[in-house]
């Protein structure tokens, strides 16, 4: 009996979670993200976020194999990679796409620095900073309207009957921009004045079309994910679904989140308004719901390899997203902040960790 | 098999039955009402004191919760491991050949840090030499065969034990052998020396038993309490301090009652509710969680902050030795895990070696997988049931091969569960990637030296990565590089 008794040093239980079953859960909390998306867009989001995901797979697998390493696709990590990268293009995109996305994430994002938990920065988020920069017309434009709606969620009705005639450009603008597009396009004043002969009409279409993101309907089309948007990210709902469960489970921790909703929502609070346009108090809602921030905060930011150890450093990692975010999407040309924030956040937070090493417990001041 | 007393254990097991049936239905409508235990953890969660960091494991006392304190008779043959303690091992001053009572001293202490052992049983010492130790290493231990007879040294019953004098007391601790009986086993009246220049004004009494699986003190506490009180009030008198604490985690609702009703005539006693948390039964931990005190890192003790924290067991042996004269021989032991076919609590005497315990449980109902000497979240696994109990021993926990699995290290994440957990604030997986590459500096500003092995970070971790082990490893090479240095 002697050879069978396992001698090992202490402790001699462990909660019994393990990698895979991390993963795993991860991907099950997306999932209502992901039945949502294929309702409003109908298969084709279902196939294109299973095509990153098992491009990711075999791509992890091969390069494993070439590697000569064990083969460790099975815990999952790979296939939650393909499936966020592929979250963060829209429904409308090639085939192709995800899958070039995917083959980069792996091999550039992960496998060259030795695989899971060597990663310097998110590997899905570095794929799609590749896609947007070789083919950036492909990556920005092209958004298709969901099932039920314009792509923003703005009822042009709302707004004149005959905006159609009057202003075509703000017409276009709100039937085939994302919400984050048509707010950043609004606050532009050369676009405003360019809108119609007369200098205060463009001034109240501006007004309306603003407040108009933040009419009830709007707001009910942000939360429930029925706007244009990339496949993952359009659905608040589904996406707090997922979040709650992770909390729950104790896979993710509240600290990133609710700083880095926190600071986007206090900054666009603070900063986020528009000239000539009423102050309203909805924008924070608008700046929270209305692109990556949910799915970027909760599943991207949160990644474990790519964020601060330290309980100190995470705060300071979400608020630093935080406040690049939005200063990406008010001062900087571009509608959408979240991903580049995080990879650039992700790049700091060696340094972070190095700066807010704990005190022990009962340390003494010096 | 009958013990000195002329009782078959089954008597025994009978009259206790009889003894403390009503506190043995309480600990059992307890244990599986769980609906009761949640309502009171819910009803008291936000005012249960606690210390930050902490997993939560199951706990699984209900095998052997429910089971009274059994009197083992003494074994026929006892080991005495001459380094029980914390200190220089003790030296013995009988031979091989000699003929021994109860109670008889046997090894003395051999300096300020260290303790004398007794004889445990009566008999003649038949062999001092290395012999099996729980930890897992061999040590000096002097071996005594039994004669059957169980003759004891004279013990006194000083009635007026209160009036002794705190040095007086201290003496008859120090005498008796008694040292911290909850795993680290400090002397005793070392700690309860502390320099002219710091106050103590609390004690807390630590009934806390985070340990999953164990159940000796919980017993103690529902069986015995007013020997407790009266350890408790003993360490009182010897240390100066005006105030006693007996901390005990929320899951043992019946000790936590029964104790305060003990001491509700007593102003300067108080029972604290503790929640159910691991490591909540660390000195630091439950000072912090108990009184809000810090106790300095880096080899702080809990004196710093005026406090002298003891096990509950050793309450009741400080009590014996300065009333009776009785030294530490006998303690509780739990005998326990799922393949166990009738877990216990023993009474048994020092020096019983493991295998008879398990045998007085009426042995195992699967293969072992397991052996582990304490709790097993900082026990030791062994390779078989020869080594004896010592005064620290709290019990033995059996697992079977399931149980028992090893799991396969993976790369680390750094989803940073070792770090969110880590009751000292520590950065366990830092450590251990610091250690991994030699960086003995990098690790110690994370925290290696700090760490107290609560194993709270190994049991959380994803990636099973054995973080107890390396920083141990990274200790010792530490230690090592500055013993080089001098
Ligand atoms: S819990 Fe394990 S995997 Fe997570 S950071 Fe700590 S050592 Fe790494
Ligand atoms: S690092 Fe040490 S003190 Fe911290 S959880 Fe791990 S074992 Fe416990």
């Amino acid at each position: 009996m002697n050879d069978k008794l396992l001698v090992s040093p202490a402790p001699h239980l462990h909660d019994r979670t393990n990698v895979s079953m991390v993963m795993w859960n991860v991907i099950l909390a997306l999932t209502p993200a992901l039945v949502m998306a294929t309702y409003f867009w109908g298969i084709k989001a279902l196939m294109l976020t299973l095509l990153g995901a098992v491009t990711a797979v075999v791509t992890e697998a091969a390069v494993q194999k070439f590697r000569k390493v064990p083969i460790s696709v099975a815990d999952g990590s790979a296939f939650l990679t393909g499936m966020l990268l592929s979250f963060n293009i829209h429904a409308n995109s090639p085939w192709w796409l995800p899958v070039v996305g995917s083959v980069f994430a792996i091999v550039v994002g992960k496998q060259v620095f030795g695989g899971l938990g060597n990663n310097p920065v998110n590997p899905a988020l570095l794929g799609r900073a590749f896609l947007l920069a070789s083919w950036p017309t492909l990556v920005t434009n092209g958004w298709i309207p969901t099932r039920s709606g314009s792509i923003n969620g703005i009822n042009p009705d709302l707004i004149g009957t005959n905006l159609q005639t009057i202003a075509p450009k703000a017409y276009e603008l709100i039937t085939s921009a994302t919400p984050l597009k048509v707010a950043q396009t609004i606050r532009d004043t050369s676009f405003v004045s360019s809108l119609t002969g007369s200098a205060t009409e463009n001034a109240t279409l501006a007004s309306n079309i603003f407040n108009s993101l933040f009419d009830m309907g709007t707001l009910k089309a942000m939360f429930w994910g029925n706007i244009g948007g990339c496949i993952g990210e359009v659905s608040v709902f589904a996406l707090l679904l997922g979040a709650a469960y992770l909390l729950y489970k104790n896979i993710i921790e509240w600290r990133i989140p609710l700083f880095y909703i926190g600071t986007v929502f206090a900054l666009s609070f603070l900063f986020g308004g528009i000239t000539g346009s009423r102050y309203s108090v909805m924008l924070p809602f608008f700046h929270i719901f209305g692109g990556g921030l949910m799915l970027g905060a909760f599943f991207m930011a949160t990644d474990y390899t790519t964020s601060p150890i330290t309980k100190r450093g995470r705060i300071i990692f979400a608020i630093g997203c935080g406040v690049l975010t939005i200063v990406i999407r008010l001062v900087g040309g571009y509608p959408e902040g979240v991903s580049y924030s995080i990879l650039f956040m992700n790049v700091m937070t060696p340094l972070i960790d190095r700066l807010t090493m704990p005190k022990a417990f009962g340390e003494v001041k010096k | 098999m009958k013990n000195a007393l002329g009782a078959t254990r089954e008597e025994i097991f009978q009259k206790n039955l009889a003894e403390y049936g009503q506190y043995h239905f309480m600990a059992k409508k307890y244990s599986k009402g769980s609906t009761y235990r949640n309502l009171s953890q819910l009803g008291v969660l936000m005012s249960l004191k606690t210390f930050p960091g902490g997993v939560h494991p199951h706990d699984f006392k209900h095998f052997s919760k429910t089971a009274a304190i059994d009197k083992l008779p003494p074994p026929e043959k006892v080991i005495i491991p001459m380094s029980q303690h914390i200190g220089s091992p003790s030296s013995p001053c009988v031979k091989v050949g000699d003929e021994v009572l109860v109670g008889q001293l046997i090894a003395e202490a051999s300096g300020f840090v260290s303790i004398p052992q007794h004889a445990s049983i009566s008999g003649k010492v038949t062999k001092i030499d290395l012999f099996a130790h729980p930890v897992g290493t061999k040590q000096m231990a002097i071996e005594i065969t039994g004669d059957g007879l169980d003759k004891w040294i004279e013990l006194v019953d000083d009635e007026n034990y209160l009036d002794l004098t705190p040095d007086e007391m201290k003496k008859r601790i120090a005498d008796a052998g008694v040292c911290g009986m909850g795993g680290a086993g400090f002397p005793t009246h070392v700690k309860l020396s502390p320099p002219k220049d710091k106050v103590i004004d609390t004690v807390i009494l630590n009934g806390v038993e985070c340990e999953p699986y164990l159940t000796s003190d919980y017993r103690l506490m529902i069986e015995r309490p007013e020997e407790i009180l009266r350890g408790l009030e003993n360490v009182m008198k010897v240390v100066g301090a005006s105030k006693g604490i007996i901390g005990i985690e929320s899951n043992k609702p019946d000790a936590i009652a029964l104790l305060q009703k003990h001491t509700a005539s007593k102003a300067n006693i108080e029972v604290v509710g503790l929640k159910m948390q691991y490591p909540q039964g660390a000195e630091k931990q439950l000072i912090y969680a108990a009184t809000k005190r810090k106790v300095p890192n880096k080899g702080g003790l809990p004196m710093a902050v005026g406090v002298v924290v003891q096990n509950v067991g050793t309450a009741v042996a400080v009590y014996e030795a300065v009333r009776y004269k009785k030294p530490l021989l006998e303690r509780v032991i739990t005998v326990t895990g799922s393949i166990v076919k009738r877990p216990a609590n023993f009474l048994a005497r020092v020096g019983t070696p493991y295998s008879v315990l398990v045998d007085n449980c009426d042995g195992v109902n699967t293969e072992i997988g397991k052996i582990i000497s304490g709790g097993p979240m900082m026990g030791f696994s062994l390779p078989n049931l020869d080594a004896p109990m010592t005064k620290g021993s709290s019990g033995i926990v059996l697992m079977n091969r399931t149980e028992a699995k090893q799991l396969q290290e993976h790369t680390c994440l750094r989803c940073a569960k070792c770090v969110d957990v880590c009751p000292l604030n520590l950065l366990p997986s830092l450590i251990v990637s610091a250690v991994k590459v030699e960086d003995l500096e990098m690790a110690n500003k994370a925290g290696m030296t700090d760490c107290m092995k609560c194993g709270s970070c190994a049991y959380v971790c994803p990636a099973q990565i054995r973080l107890v082990q390396w920083i141990d490893t990274g200790k010792i090479k530490w230690a090592a590089l500055q013993r080089a240095k001098k």
